[in-house]
């Protein structure tokens, strides 16, 4: 299985009124065909400008560098415009978060499902809209041929969203990156949905970026994740690696703020993180979690801190401290 | 919905009757309507003969209601001038003022829309400071002074349009210009400003990540949705405009409706006056109404409920 | 630069906390905003020059607007081969000196834009307030009062009330005041509306402040900013408006030198002598123009969401 997507120490930088915004640093990870990549982070902490910076959707001003960054063999930086926009929905498309808000009021849902299809395979209207049906049919809408004439504003938010999944398949694309496509709706639709795109990921061999907060999602879904905190990765590696070891303190954290059903006791705290997220304009030097982590020395604000392989392969982390002492503080946590 | 538009019906009635009467109040009462008949070389006996046939020496509230009566059935009196019905002279006139207001309004909006996008999709860049000083320009010209010094230009030192009357298409040019330009800021910048919000707006997000061509994201997903209230601005400005035009009729000698109004003003015709200001009232009262049916037709989120 | 993205919004967002440690204060920031806004450096300067040349016209102009003087007629102004220092501006077909009628001019327009600004700001100010902070009944007989005043064209209602009440200035000044009060109404009636839903006057009817105290002291200050632009853009409209009646013969009488009569009288001489209807416009423009840019930065500086 080779990697549809590499990219390698990818850097944003923003200039706005106070100075230079540096949003995403040193960002890397790669996406394999059939391969759910999970991104997680808090919000600000440039997942969803690390998936904008791979469609080339973000604005003119950002400047967006990388060691490598290419999509099936195809370099992205300084791609052109045009070539840009005949990959874009073709062969990697991007589902956004809020499904309200997402589709054109004054078109109807058959108009933009075909519109994709037409613009980048010339289709005529009947096997475009051929396709749209099939495709709604797939994410599970009934009555599929009937929808085509019906409006946005007509449908719920879960049908949006179903509605956007089957847009990005129009073309079958190789990537899809979700962006939070579960946060605005309803808990029990939620499920749904995840399920919904696992089953099309599989189906159509296809590439997917899933970016979220919410690990509850993560568990469920990915094979590899990658921990984002103040633009970097913190820690990557395959989900099972993550939840069993989590060795970067802010990945530990986080485990402790979510119960575990079974495993948290009724009546137990919750663990939190004390602190907020640092501001991101001017040079940033050394650890970006380094005035919330516990266990912050001296070196970790001196000098810039590089990923480290954890005794597993294919598991990385971003902190000046040794494996061991990384697992040595998750079991004090833990008997505390 | 139909009990909304038999309301808004009701209102727009009312308020037909209303300017009406005020209207039909301010021409009887702020002077003396016989005297202004008479002329000024008229006797006082020529006065109060002229007042007892046109009925000027009867109580105001009978006179109203004798001429609302009347019109109600399509009778607005006879001219006092030009001896004929008042309703069939308007009429014959009506037409070229709407010829003309239409020219005037096509020409604001192939002005303004056009650069109101532009300024929009450049923001802050010298296109947007043209176009938004051009708009200011155009607030403060004086519409007769831009008028004359089109015909300056155009119609004598470079011989390129005729003046006056309404011979060809051609006599419609400056006129048109000349009347429509002053709607061109209001309606340029009602479209930069919407089509700087939908521009910012999830749906062209998606839209842009379809890797649609920037031409039809442009034109088939943001103006399509940031017209909708400019439409509804520029039926309101045809209102304003079949009103305004008597200025640009004078001068360009265009025989409508405007120009009647004029002329009928200095003879103090007054039930040409009383007529011509209702039909110009009804007919802003039923654009305004159109103008809300537009916006309800264009929005489909208004129109299938 | 491209167009505002939803991006935008978010990143700048990132660096708002940093930043705001570092602001200064309020009253600083307004000032800097007014001088450095070019609209209304340059719109306040050009006003108060035409101000002043209006308020002092009987001692800067050279000579008297209505004198006429038969063998200087038609001269042209002093950039033509024929024009002469002794009449700067040149002369009208009556020999009357037109920069001295420019100068008065300026007096008649500037009179008639500010007083029938007055009058109707009054008159909108008043219905819009009531309409805004009673609703119920009051808001709907003001808004049928306001739409019955749409309806009717003004123009032509203030060419017929003059044309029978018979021209004098002052007539001209109230059929306008009379008339153009619909925009006041409509802004401060959105105005009020939007502040009368605020906290603090709520909190102000708990402890039993009478309406009036109320509207003085609670709303007027919060709705002042936009009455002041809307002010600003009534004195524009009356001036063209005066100019047009004049123009067409039922404003201002001659031989006042309203600049919209000057153009009046000289159109039939255009072709031969465009000044005399290019001097007169130009004044118009530029007094209309700056008053419209010194409005347009005083809303940008002081209501920038109003902007259309």
């Amino acid at each position: 299985m080779r990697a549809i997507l590499e990219i390698d120490g990818l850097n944003i930088d923003i200039p706005v009124s106070a100075g230079m915004l540096h949003p995403v640093r040193d960002v890397t990870f790669s996406v394999e065909r059939g391969e759910t990549v999970c991104i997680v982070g808090e919000s600000g902490c440039g997942k969803s400008l690390t998936s904008l910076a791979i469609m080339g959707l973000l604005p003119k001003k950002a400047r967006v560098t990388a060691r490598t960054l290419s999509f099936e063999n195809t370099v992205l930086i300084g791609l052109s415009e045009r070539r840009m926009r005949d990959l874009r929905g073709d062969r990697m498309a991007m589902i956004f978060q809020e499904p309200m808000t997402s589709l054109n009021p004054a078109y109807t849902i058959g108009n933009q499902l075909e519109e994709m299809l037409k613009r980048h395979r010339n289709a005529t209207t009947r096997e475009a809209r051929e396709r749209a049906v099939f495709l709604l049919e797939k994410v599970g809408i009934t009555s599929a041929a009937s929808r085509l004439s019906q409006y946005p504003h007509q449908l719920s938010g879960g049908l949006r969203q179903r509605v956007m999944i089957a847009m990005t398949l129009m073309c079958e694309p190789d990537l899809l990156i979700a962006d939070e496509p579960t946060t605005a709706l309803d808990v029990t639709i939620q499920a749904q949905i995840l399920l919904l795109l696992a089953e099309l990921q599989k189906e159509f061999n296809m590439g997917l970026i899933l970016i979220t907060h919410d690990l509850g999602i993560v568990a469920r879904v990915a094979d590899r994740v990658a921990v984002m905190y103040a633009g970097q990765i913190v820690e990557s590696g395959e989900v099972k690696q993550i939840f069993d070891n989590p060795t970067h303190p802010y990945t530990q954290g986080l485990l402790e703020c979510i119960p575990i059903p079974g495993k948290t006791a009724p009546g137990a705290h919750l663990g939190s993180i004390p602190g907020i997220v640092p501001s991101l304009v001017g040079d940033q030097r050394g650890c970006g979690f380094a005035d919330r982590c516990h266990y912050a020395m001296a070196e970790c604000v001196a000098e810039n801190v590089t990923l480290r392989e954890t005794m597993t392969a294919g598991h990385e982390y971003r902190c000046v401290m040794s494996t061991d002492r990384c697992a040595g503080n998750l079991h004090a946590e833990k008997s505390s | 919905m139909l009990h909304y538009a038999l309301k808004r019906l009701g209102v727009a009635i009312l308020v037909a009757l209303t300017v009406s009467m005020v209207t039909f109040s301010l021409l009887h009462l702020t002077g003396d309507p016989a005297m202004a008949l008479a002329g000024e070389s008229a006797t006082e006996a020529d006065i109060e003969n002229i007042r007892h046939v046109y009925g000027y020496d009867r109580p105001f509230l009978v006179q109203y209601v004798s001429w609302l009566g009347n019109a109600l059935r399509g009778d607005f009196g006879r001219s006092h001038y030009l001896k004929t019905e008042v309703a069939s002279v308007i009429f014959k006139r009506l037409p070229t003022t709407m010829i003309l207001g239409g020219c005037a309004l096509g020409f604001a909006l192939l002005l303004s829309i056009p650069l109101g996008v532009l300024a929009a999709i450049r923001p802050n860049t010298i296109v947007d400071r043209i176009a938004l000083s051009i708009a200011v320009v155009g607030q403060a010209l004086p519409s007769f002074w831009f008028a004359l010094i089109l015909i300056f230009w155009f119609g004598i030192e470079w011989r390129l349009l005729p003046i006056t009357g309404t011979a060809s298409w051609r006599n419609f040019i400056m006129p048109s210009v000349a009347l429509g330009y002053y709607v061109t800021p209001a309606v340029m910048r009602l479209t930069r400003a919407g089509m700087l919000e939908v521009l910012a707006s999830d749906y062209i997000r998606t839209a842009r990540a379809k890797g649609l061509r920037p031409g039809v994201v442009l034109f088939k997903h943001a103006l399509r949705n940031a017209i909708i209230p400019v439409v509804a601005l520029a039926a309101v400005q045809f209102g304003f405009m079949l009103g305004g035009s008597i200025v640009i009729e004078t001068i360009f000698a265009i025989n409508g409706l405007g120009f009647l109004a004029w002329e009928s003003i200095q003879r103090a015709d007054l039930p040409m006056m009383q007529a011509i200001v209702l039909v110009l009232a009804c007919f802003y009262i039923v654009l305004t109404f159109l103008a809300d049916m537009l916006n309800a037709f264009l929005d489909p989120r208004i129109r299938v409920a | 630069m491209s167009p505002p993205s939803a991006i935008d919004a978010a990143t700048t967002g990132t660096i708002a906390s940093a930043a705001q440690i570092l602001e200064p204060s309020p009253a600083v920031l307004l000032r800097r905003r007014v001088f450095g806004h070019a609209g209304i450096t340059i719109g306040a300067t050009v006003l108060l020059v035409i101000f002043v040349v209006a308020l002092l016209a009987p001692v800067l102009s050279p000579y008297d607007p209505l004198a006429q003087d038969l063998t200087q007629r038609v001269i042209p102004p002093v950039w033509h081969e024929a024009g002469t220092w002794a009449h700067p501006l040149g002369t009208d077909q009556f020999g009357r000196d037109y920069l001295s009628r420019l100068m008065y001019g300026a007096r008649i327009s500037l009179l008639i834009g500010f007083v029938a600004m007055l009058i109707s700001g009054v008159i909108g100010t008043t219905l819009g307030v009531a309409a805004g902070y009673f609703g119920g009944r009051v808001d709907m007989v003001v808004n049928f009062i306001i739409t019955t005043r749409l309806s009717m064209p003004v123009v032509l209602v203030a060419l017929a009330v003059v044309s029978l009440v018979g021209n004098s200035l002052w007539i001209v000044i109230w059929v306008l005041g009379l008339l153009i009060w619909d925009r006041f109404a409509v802004v401060m009636r959105s105005s009020t509306q939007q502040v009368r839903n605020l906290d603090y006057v709520a909190a102000a009817k708990a402890l039993g402040c009478s309406t009036v105290r109320i509207l003085m002291s609670e709303i007027m200050p919060n709705i002042v900013n936009n009455l002041i632009v809307v002010a600003t853009i009534e004195v524009a409209h009356a001036v063209l408006l005066e100019a047009a009646l004049s123009f067409l013969g039922l404003g201002v009488q001659p031989p006042a030198p309203s600049w919209g009569l000057m153009v009046s009288e000289a159109k039939g001489m255009m072709f031969f002598d465009p000044w005399l209807i290019g001097i007169p416009g130009a004044a118009l423009f530029a007094m209309v123009l700056s008053i419209n840019l010194l409005g347009d930065g005083l809303r940008d500086v002081t209501a920038p969401e109003n902007r259309n």
